[in-house]
């Protein structure tokens, strides 16, 4: 373990350029560039307000603002972004790269942290954004914002250790990487992201607790829309995290060797 | 400079299938499970190179070569045996693997310094030294896609020649790009090899083999076949080849069935044609200069009256080098009986630029062939030819110059006679 951290180590300026590489390639090819990074998911919220406002806006508890549920909406789909985008590109990443880990030794380790790096400055531009609209909607930001970080880090380590874990046995088990798609557009729909986790019926909410995005969604929203701290259930979210990390990585290594022989 | 830089013992390698991929990921966590099926690619690999060494890598597509690459550079890991490297490798496999298209070229070079596990510091350091290495100008900065394949070539070998590896390993890749910065790259592979890089060069070019290698080594189906001096390798590996062809060599001797580019009445035959040294023994790589006679055997079988034989040199576009014949040279033979059989050697020394050459040979009546065409061959022997002792030059001839230089010091006048 502590042999694959000082390789990513060594690593660290490649896996900044390749970081960095991959916003210059995305500038130089449409005008916008950049920007998509940051209006596409808002579009996707638009999307949603428009579409589901009238069904779901009034189920928001709490808050007396018309704009309230665009607002949950931006919250929710911030933290599902990212762990989303994250599990996604870990899960082809060995797959996309193949030519190059076939011909070329370097730590293949840096290949997930290069997503990794992606999907968190995608992120942290999201979420400025988001910061830049809300008080326009009338949120105004509190010190609960200082846990934005502590989630967003929670969310990097979850969605890195399911991605890493799916990834790494998609390179021998195709089928992972065309059925892990549709499974998150069902994860998707069963966390409260476009709808209050209030309408969930009270007999189906015992279950909510074997879905470890929840508590990292419901955190985003208490500390971007509500204004205060995250729901209890970090630390069990945080247990997962490691538990699954540690799995993956342990896959990982196992796999590593027999990896160039299938790609 | 005879440490070991490389070692390679008992080196095997074996692509294993599962009855299931989920039995392969148990058998990571402890589970004992079969493999269902085994494929050697290679086995039984041993051999060792010294420090400042180079070795040429010959085989036939498919025998193994690139797998040994691989586990070389450490892609693949060995089923079974060792692999010892002191130092770094860097391969010039496949250059431009991972080169973004948007990218500029100075980006990309970056990109690929890092792939090499440089730190970003020394990248940066080591940045104008690519660029004009790569001598592409103004593109330096331009994105990728506007490049041709030869530019992309110049800076992908820039930047993977930019640090002196302990290893070099230099696969087909060179063949691009244009002879200028080919020959700044052979260059740079010699600078690196005197200053005691090992070179591991796979080739089917049998001239870079014999010009860059100090021993190489034939893989055929996986196993090490020969392990020794270039040329005897070579040799071997050529053997091997006509041997596998052999069935259609028969034919063509046997008359069975004339291949297109033969014909002729057949009145008089080839028995046996050779390309032989000064030892007698057939030779297909020759050195420029080097003294080489072209034997051949004839065979009469109906009677002919004058026989005279021609023969063509050509290069590898079929461009005429050298032809004569024995009409020219006035050794026409005269009446020939069935079964008499005559031998012609023609010695000649192999003043010929570094290359392929193909030999057409024919048995006429007369100076042309269009009178009486007793038998015609083109393509009928192929040698090549590499410059390994003599000043570097280009062309298919060697003229050997001797070149006088006076040099005066001048005085300001411009005009004035040299003394």
């Amino acid at each position: 373990m502590s042999q694959l951290m000082s390789a990513a180590w060594r690593y660290r300026g490649f896996i900044a350029s390749s970081v960095a590489n991959e916003f210059k390639a995305r500038l130089k090819r449409s005008r916008l560039g950049t920007a998509w990074v940051v209006l596409q998911p808002l579009a996707q919220v638009f999307i949603y307000a428009t579409v589901l406002s009238n069904v779901l806006a009034a189920k928001l508890q709490g808050v007396n603002n018309k704009y309230a549920y665009a607002a949950y909406l931006v919250a929710g789909s911030a933290c599902w972004s990212l762990f989303v985008e994250i599990v996604q590109r870990c899960l082809t990443v060995f797959i996309d790269f193949s030519s190059l880990l076939k011909k070329i030794q370097f730590p293949r380790i840096t290949l997930p942290m290069i997503v990794i790096g992606s999907a968190s400055v995608n992120n942290v531009a999201l979420i400025l954004a988001a910061l830049g609209i809300l008080p326009i909607l009338g949120f105004y930001p509190n010190w609960n914002l200082l846990w934005l970080p502590v989630l967003m880090f929670l969310t990097v380590a979850l969605a890195t250790g399911f991605g890493l874990f799916l990834g790494t046995l998609n390179v021998f088990m195709r089928d992972i990487g065309q059925v892990i798609p549709i499974v998150l557009q069902f994860w998707f729909w069963f966390t409260p992201i476009v709808y209050p986790v209030t309408i969930i019926p009270e007999a189906m909410r015992k279950f909510l607790v074997f879905n470890p995005v929840i508590p990292l969604v419901v955190g985003y929203q208490n500390v971007l829309v509500y204004g205060t701290a995250p729901p209890h259930g970090l630390l069990w979210v945080g247990v997962v995290a490691v538990v699954l990390l540690s799995v993956s990585m342990l896959l990982f290594r196992r796999a590593s060797a027999e990896m160039v022989d299938v790609l | 400079m005879n440490r070991p830089a490389l070692i390679v013992e008992n080196v095997g390698k074996a692509y294993v299938q599962y009855g299931s991929e989920l039995r392969r990921v148990a058998r990571w966590f402890g589970a004992s499970t079969r493999p269902i099926s085994e494929h050697w690619v290679i086995r039984n690999i041993s051999f060792r190179v010294n420090k400042g060494e180079s070795l040429g890598i010959i085989g036939q597509n498919g025998a193994g070569k690139s797998t040994l690459l691989k586990m070389i550079t450490g892609t693949t890991r060995a089923t079974e045996g060792q692999i010892a490297v002191d130092g770094r490798v860097s391969a010039l496999l496949e250059l431009g693997l991972g080169f973004n298209p948007e990218l500029t070229g100075r980006e990309n070079a970056i990109y690929s310094a890092g792939l090499m596990g440089l730190p970003r510091d020394k990248i940066e350091k080591l940045i104008p030294w690519i660029e004009e290495f790569a001598e592409i100008g103004d593109y330096f900065d331009q994105p990728m896609r506007t490049y041709s394949s030869g530019m992309q070539m110049r800076v992908a070998f820039s930047v993977a020649t930019v640090v002196r590896p302990e290893i070099l390993i230099v696969d087909e890749a060179l063949s691009v790009g244009d002879a200028y910065f080919v020959h700044k790259c052979f260059k740079r592979i010699r600078e690196f090899r005197e200053a005691g890089t090992t070179l591991l060069i796979v080739s089917h070019d049998a001239s870079a083999i014999q010009t860059l290698c100090d021993r190489a080594i034939l893989i055929d189906g996986g196993r090490l076949m020969l392990d020794g001096d270039p040329q005897q390798v070579l040799d071997y590996y050529n053997a091997l080849i006509a041997e596998k062809e052999n069935s259609t060599v028969r034919t063509t001797r046997t008359q069975q069935g004339a291949v297109a580019t033969e014909s002729g009445t057949g009145e008089a035959q080839f028995d046996a044609l050779q390309l032989i040294d000064s030892d007698g023994e057939p030779v297909e790589y020759v050195t420029v200069g080097q003294a080489i006679s072209l034997r051949a055997k004839v065979r009469i079988t109906a009677p002919v009256q004058q026989l005279v034989f021609g023969y063509m040199i050509r290069d590898r576009l079929g461009q005429p080098v050298f032809g004569t014949n024995t009409h020219h040279t006035g050794q026409v033979c005269l009446d020939l009986e069935p079964g008499d059989s005559v031998e012609v050697l023609a010695h000649f020394p192999a003043n010929f630029g570094p290359g392929s050459y193909s030999i057409s040979v024919a048995l006429t009546d007369a100076d042309t062939h269009l009178v009486k065409n007793y038998q015609w061959r083109d393509l009928a022997l192929v040698f090549t030819v590499s410059n390994v002792a003599q000043a570097k030059f280009v062309g298919t001839a060697w003229v050997p110059p001797r070149i006088e230089v006076s040099r005066s010091v001048g005085r300001g006048d411009a005009f004035a006679p040299s003394p």
